[in-house]
Formats: C-alpha cells, structure tokens, sequence
C-alpha cells in the first residue's frame, strides 16, 4: 500500500514569472486609474468593462488555440494571471465561469460551429456564461435533476426549473445540464448539456437576494423553451462524464483559497510594522497555509498542465482551502481587536464582506461534506 | 538518483531493517547496528555533505526514515558532516550529534543534543563556528522525548578548539535546515499513519460493517489526508527552494515546520481516534508514529517559534507586499 496521492513538485516556468510583472503592472494601473476598488470573493465582483480590457490584453481564454481568439499560452500561464488578479481583488466575475469552464468544455466537447460562435466573443469578454445545474430537489445529489428535454423539430424543448443560477440575469447564456433520457435505468446516463440562450422565449429568470442582500443567484424557471440542436454540447446522454471530467480544473484554482484574502491584507496593515507578539505569530501561521496552499495548487496545475487528471488531489485542495478561507475572517475579528495599527474603512469592509459570504464558500463547487466523501474514496474507503 | 527511485529505495531499506521488536528494543537503550550500518553504506550520511544543496536527497530519505520511525540519529549526523566539512574539519566515523548554541550564551543553553549519549561526536554550532567534541570530552544528563529517543541534556565541554563555518553557516541557518529534516520526518510519520489508519478502518468491523464505511470515520480519514498531503508539498517544496538557494528559501523552511508542525497533531489525534483502544497499547505500532510525531514538532524550533519568525518577515512586508513574499520563486 502506497500513499494513494501525489503532487509533483513543480517551479513556475521564467515566462511565467515576466509575465506575472505584466500583471502587476496592469494591476497598478488599474488601481492607480480608480478603476475598482479591491474586493475579493471573485464570484461577487463583477465589471463587464474590466472583462473587455482584461480581454484585450489577450488574458481571457489564454490557452485556447489562436483561430477561436486565444493566445496559445500555457496553462501554467493562465494559472499566473488568474492568482494576480484574484490576490489584487480585481472583479474578475463577469467572464470567470467562460474562461474557467464553459470554454474549455466548448474546446473538449463542442462543435466547430459552437467554438467559432462563441469562444472569440469570450476572448473579448464579451459573452458571459452561467452554470445551469442545481435544481431546487437537486443539489448534491446532482444525478437526480429533473428538467427534462424532449426533441422537437430541429432541436429539443425544455421544462423544469434551475435554481442558485449565479448571474444568470447578467449572463448571456448557460450551459444547462438537463435530462434526455429515462430516470430509472442508470441516473447517469440520460443526462445532456445544452447550451441555453437566457433570452429566449419562455426563460423566466427570477432574482434570489443572498443573505447580504445582494442579488447574485437566481431562480430559472423554463417553460417549453426550444433549443436548436446545434447548441448540443457533445454527445446527447454523455453529460455527465462531461460534466465530471473537468472538475480539477474548477476545484484546484487559486480562488480555492484567496476569497479572504483582502481581509488577511487589511490585517496585516492594521497588525503594522511592528505587531504584538500573539498577532505576528497568527500572521505567521496563516502565511503559512497560504504559501502551502499555494505550493498545493500549483502542483494540481502542473499535472493539469501534463495531461493529467488528479481529481483526489483537487478534492484535496478545495477542501482545505475552504477551511484556510473561511478561518481567516474568524481569526481577524479577534486579532484586529488588539492591533497597533490604525482601524481602516477599508479592513472593516472586508472583513464584514467576508462573514457574510463565508457559508457560501463551503458549499459552491461542491460542499465540504460531498468533498471529504470523494476524499474517503480515493483513500479506498468507499 | 531520480527522487522517485530514491525514494523507493529507502522506502525498501527502511522496511527491511525497522520493525516493531527494533523499535522497542531502540527505545530500552539498544542501538539499531544492522540499521546505521546499512544507511552508512547506502550513502545516506553524506547527502548533505556539500550544503543545503542536498537538500532534496536528504528530505526524500527522511520522509522514508520518518514513515518507519527509524530509531537513529540520521539527520544529526548528515547534519554534523556537512558541518564539519564547512569547518574543514575530518568527520569522524559512526554516528554524530549536534546542538546549537546562540551567541554567547553558556553551554548549559543549548537544546537537548539528540541522541547525544551514543554519538561518537558533538558538533557544537555557536554563532558561526563550530565545536568538535568527541564523546569522551562531554558531559551529559540523559533525557529522552515522548518518543523514547534519547535527548540528552548538555552540561559541559572539555577542549574543543572553535571554528570558523565557511559559507554564512550560522547556529540560525543549522536551526533551519535541521527544521525541514524533521518535517520531513514528520511528512513520513503521517503518511504511514494514514496508511495504518485506512488499513484500520477497512479491516475493522462494528455493527456488522467495516468502521470505514460510517460517513463520520470517512470524514475525519480525509481530514486526516488533507493534513498529511499538506505537511508532504510543504516539505517537498521547501526542500528545493533550499537546495536551488531561492529567494523563498527562509520563508519556505518556517511555512513548512509550522505546517508540518500543525498537521502533525491533527493526524495523531484522527489517527488515535479511528484506531479505537487498541491504538491506545503499547503493543500496538501506532504510537510509534504518533509518539515522534508529538516530540518532533517541538523540536529545532516548534510552529510558535517559526510563526513569529515568519510574523516578522510578514508585518516587514505589509499590506502591499505579502503577495509578493507568498509567491517569490
Ligand atoms: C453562492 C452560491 C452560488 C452558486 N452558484 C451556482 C450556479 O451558478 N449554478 C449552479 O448550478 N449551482 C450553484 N450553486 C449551488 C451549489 O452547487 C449547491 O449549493 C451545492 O451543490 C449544494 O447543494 P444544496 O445547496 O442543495 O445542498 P444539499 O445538497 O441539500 O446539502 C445540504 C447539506 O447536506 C450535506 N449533504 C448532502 N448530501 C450529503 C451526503 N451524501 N453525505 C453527507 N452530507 C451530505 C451537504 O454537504 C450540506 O451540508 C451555488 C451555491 C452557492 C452557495
């Protein structure tokens, strides 16, 4: 019996590093220009604008091949510019869900005609997508959803409901995963991935206020709603290995671990030059779990990079990274009580954002519990 | 050497000389010979011998040594060799020691010397230079760790001349590297304790199921992983950045003895838990693991210590510059 995981050491390749200084660069100016304001949970900040200037700059869909809009760069590269730019808090949400998945799934499994559509807008950050998976009986438990499609002429015609839909009312499609065939036989098999136009006749698209009282996800309800066949993506009755065979893409990235991140920041300022004992051995340890949390990822996007698909090694990440977020706003209300430091607007802000988004980053993505069990799994448990 | 290859080969090295009999028998006293003589001529002694550059081969073999709870002074005496040969000094043969002395302060200051009352000889590390005594010119009073393994208190030196270390080797730098040794240690210990833990879970059976198909047991075991693969890339990753002399380097040994450090409690406590009572036995091999896992993290400085180093380089960094010491090459 061996250790049943692996995570090969990896060093950041020099392009890499040259172009990390680009970023940063980019990154000042942005700031320096008043464009936002740093904010991190990535899901939440949002600028259609910063997308299309990212977009120029060739930083969106990075690795995608030239022809469809991308730069033909490295995942490792990409991997870069993404830590940048969710380290500085830059509102990176309005073409995150096309960049991360929809686009890579359209490579994998789309047609030519759905590539030639839709990847060179998303380049631009032009056109933004949304996950349609969730449903209100179906969360975890994904197999079980029930909106179904029928074929009808030239296509298929879809009822049910989505729910949770992220920004679905500022997206302008969704890739839906949706039932094709019958339930009993095998649930896994059955279920197709569509790509939906969020304007199309028949879609319903309600708000749901989050507990901040903002509006991010929403209700979809679909009531007959057609969709050409030419928005198939893949195989009909394959969604399911499609949907699961990208998933250390979505479960390894740095956002695993930097949605706190301008908390630990404004700690660090309020702690000061010279902090008290107890708080700079705290800094200490949390700057530990970053930097290995770091070290952990990047070893995922190495192997990702290689080919490889090491979902248990994801599973692993995510998990902790979500334990390492979640602390650390629970750790800075205690220690920002005996800083030196001067309180900041800036520090309270993130602080109080990151309590109150907190709950969501154990669940999105797949929750803390359905994690450790993929975990068990690996393990041999299972 | 392939670190897989290396690796794989210690792996077997260990295994074939380290049992549970050997292990109790360390423990009364008894020195592991068949064990030290084959790491002698395995080479594993002198992987360290030209400096930190070694630093990968020494981590790989430790992990290997540390998942086996191989009861000898291994990376005291890689230490004490490299040591001596940046004092331009013979290393004498057999197995060596080391303690730390910061500047100026008396003997009696320095942490236990591990496995000091078997050593041939003593490396003294004081500021920058070094002390090399033989056996016969120190005086000890034996102590152990909860391990079982000897740390022996240092109450005096006869005669040993200082020398100057070449290459800004200094008691801070041997604190450092002798840190990353022990988490990779560590990083072993808890591999093998997830091992032993999954081999638990799946033979044992209470309300007529194997323990491991509980969701509660299976939750805490990918705890448990995620603890144990956290202190493995800390170690691994330190471990290059020391040997290719990184600018991360001093940052990357704190992260990773905090780590380790950290992990290394959370493991043997799950590990325990799983096991149920019989865990709980001398008989039992577990403890073998948890028992160094507990002593090794307070050793060559435990998570407070480097915390508040790495506090320091953070609250010197500030606001600005913390994502930039995180993610130095
Ligand atoms: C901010 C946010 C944004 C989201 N955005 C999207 C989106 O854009 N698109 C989309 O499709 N979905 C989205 N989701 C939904 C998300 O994927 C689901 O919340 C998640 O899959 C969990 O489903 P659920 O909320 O129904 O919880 P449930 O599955 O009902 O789980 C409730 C609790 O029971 C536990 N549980 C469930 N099953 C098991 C089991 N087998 N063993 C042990 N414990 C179990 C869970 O871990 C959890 O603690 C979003 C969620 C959030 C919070």
């Amino acid at each position: 019996m061996s250790t049943p995981f692996r995570f090969d050491p990896i060093e950041l390749p020099a392009e890499c590093e040259a172009l990390r200084q680009e970023v940063r660069a980019f990154i000042a100016d942005e700031l320096g220009a008043g464009r936002w304001v740093p904010n991190s949970d990535f899901g939440s900040h949002r600028a259609a604008d910063f997308s299309r200037r990212l977009g120029a700059r060739g930083w969106i869909g990075m690795t995608w091949p030239k022809r469809y809009g991308g730069a033909e760069r490295s995942f490792l590269e990409r991997y870069t510019v993404t830590e940048e730019l969710l380290a500085a808090g830059a509102p990176v949400g309005c073409h995150w869900i096309a960049d991360r998945q929809s686009g890579p799934l359209l490579l994998r499994y789309g047609s030519d005609a759905q590539r030639e559509q839709f990847l060179p807008g998303i380049t631009r950050g032009e056109i933004f997508f949304a996950i349609g998976m969730s449903e209100p009986d179906s969360g975890s438990d994904l197999a079980s959803i029930r909106t179904r499609a029928t074929p009808a002429c030239g296509g298929y015609e879809v009822t049910g409901a989505k729910v949770w839909t992220s920004y679905a009312h500022e997206s302008h499609y969704a890739i839906t995963l949706v039932r094709t065939g019958p339930a009993e036989a095998d649930r896994h098999r059955g279920l197709t991935q569509l790509i939906l136009d969020l304007t199309a006749p028949g879609v319903t698209i309600r708000p749901i206020h989050n507990l901040a009282g903002e509006h991010d996800f929403n209700e979809i309800v679909l009531d007959r709603v057609f969709v050409p066949s030419g928005m198939l993506v893949g195989q009909e009755g394959e969604g399911w290995r499609q949907v699961t065979s990208e998933l250390a893409f979505e479960r390894s990235g740095p956002e695993r671990f930097l949605s706190s991140h301008q908390v630990l920041c404004g700690l660090v300022g309020r702690a000061g030059a010279n902090p008290e004992p107890a708080q700079g051995e705290a800094l200490g340890r949390m700057a530990a779990r970053l930097w290995t949390l770091r070290q952990m990822s990047l070893s995922v996007a190495g192997m990702l990079q290689a080919g490889e698909s090491p979902n248990l090694e994801a599973a692993l990440v995510k998990d902790l990274g979500g334990a390492y977020e979640r602390g650390i706003p629970e750790r800075a209300r205690e220690l920002a009580r005996r800083s030196r430091g001067a309180a900041t607007d800036r520090f309270e802000a993130a602080l109080a954002e990151a309590i109150l988004h907190a709950p969501s980053w154990t669940l999105r993505g797949g929750t803390r519990e359905i994690l450790r069990g993929i975990i068990a799994r690996g393990l041999g448990l299972r | 050497m392939s670190d897989t290859i290396l690796y794989d080969s210690a792996m077997r090295l260990f295994g074939d000389h380290v049992s549970p009999r050997i292990l109790a028998a360390a423990e009364t006293g008894s020195w592991a010979g068949p064990l030290w003589d084959a790491v002698t001529e395995a080479g594993y002694l002198d992987v360290l011998v030209e400096g930190p550059g070694g630093m990968v081969e020494a981590t790989t073999i430790l992990r290997a040594a540390g998942h086996h709870a191989a009861p000898i002074p291994l990376p005291e005496t890689m230490l004490a060799r490299w040591l001596c040969a940046a004092a331009g000094v013979e290393a004498p043969a057999g197995s060596l020691t080391i303690a730390l002395l910061n500047p100026g302060d008396p003997i009696g200051r320095a942490g236990p010397a591990p496995w000091g009352r078997t050593a041939i000889a003593l490396a003294v590390v004081a500021g920058s230079t070094l002390c090399l005594a033989g056996r016969d010119q120190v005086r000890f009073e034996p102590g152990r760790n909860l391990a079982g393994e000897p740390r022996d208190r240092l109450l005096g030196i006869v005669s040993a001349p200082p020398v100057p270390l070449s290459g800004a080797v200094s008691a801070e730098t041997v604190r450092g590297i002798g840190a990353l040794m022990r988490s990779a240690q560590m990083a072993g210990a808890m591999e093998a304790a997830l091992e032993l833990s999954t081999r638990y879970a799946n033979d044992r059976v209470q309300f007529g199921r194997a323990i491991g198909k509980f969701q509660a047991i299976q939750q805490q075991m990918a705890l448990l992983a995620e603890e144990a693969a956290a202190a493995l890339v800390a170690v691994e990753s330190a471990a290059r950045s020391v040997a290719g002399a990184r600018p991360s380097a001093e940052l990357a040994v704190a992260a990773a003895k905090i780590r380790t450090g950290e992990a290394a409690g959370s493991v043997a406590e799950i590990a325990h838990q799983v096991h149920g009572a019989i865990g709980f036995t001398a008989e039992h091999s577990l403890h073998h693991l948890t028992r160094r896992l507990w002593s090794w993290r307070d050793e060559f400085g435990d998570e407070a210590y480097w915390a508040a180093a790495l506090g320091r380089r953070v609250a010197a960094a500030g606001p600005e510059g913390l994502w930039n010491l995180i993610t130095r090459p």
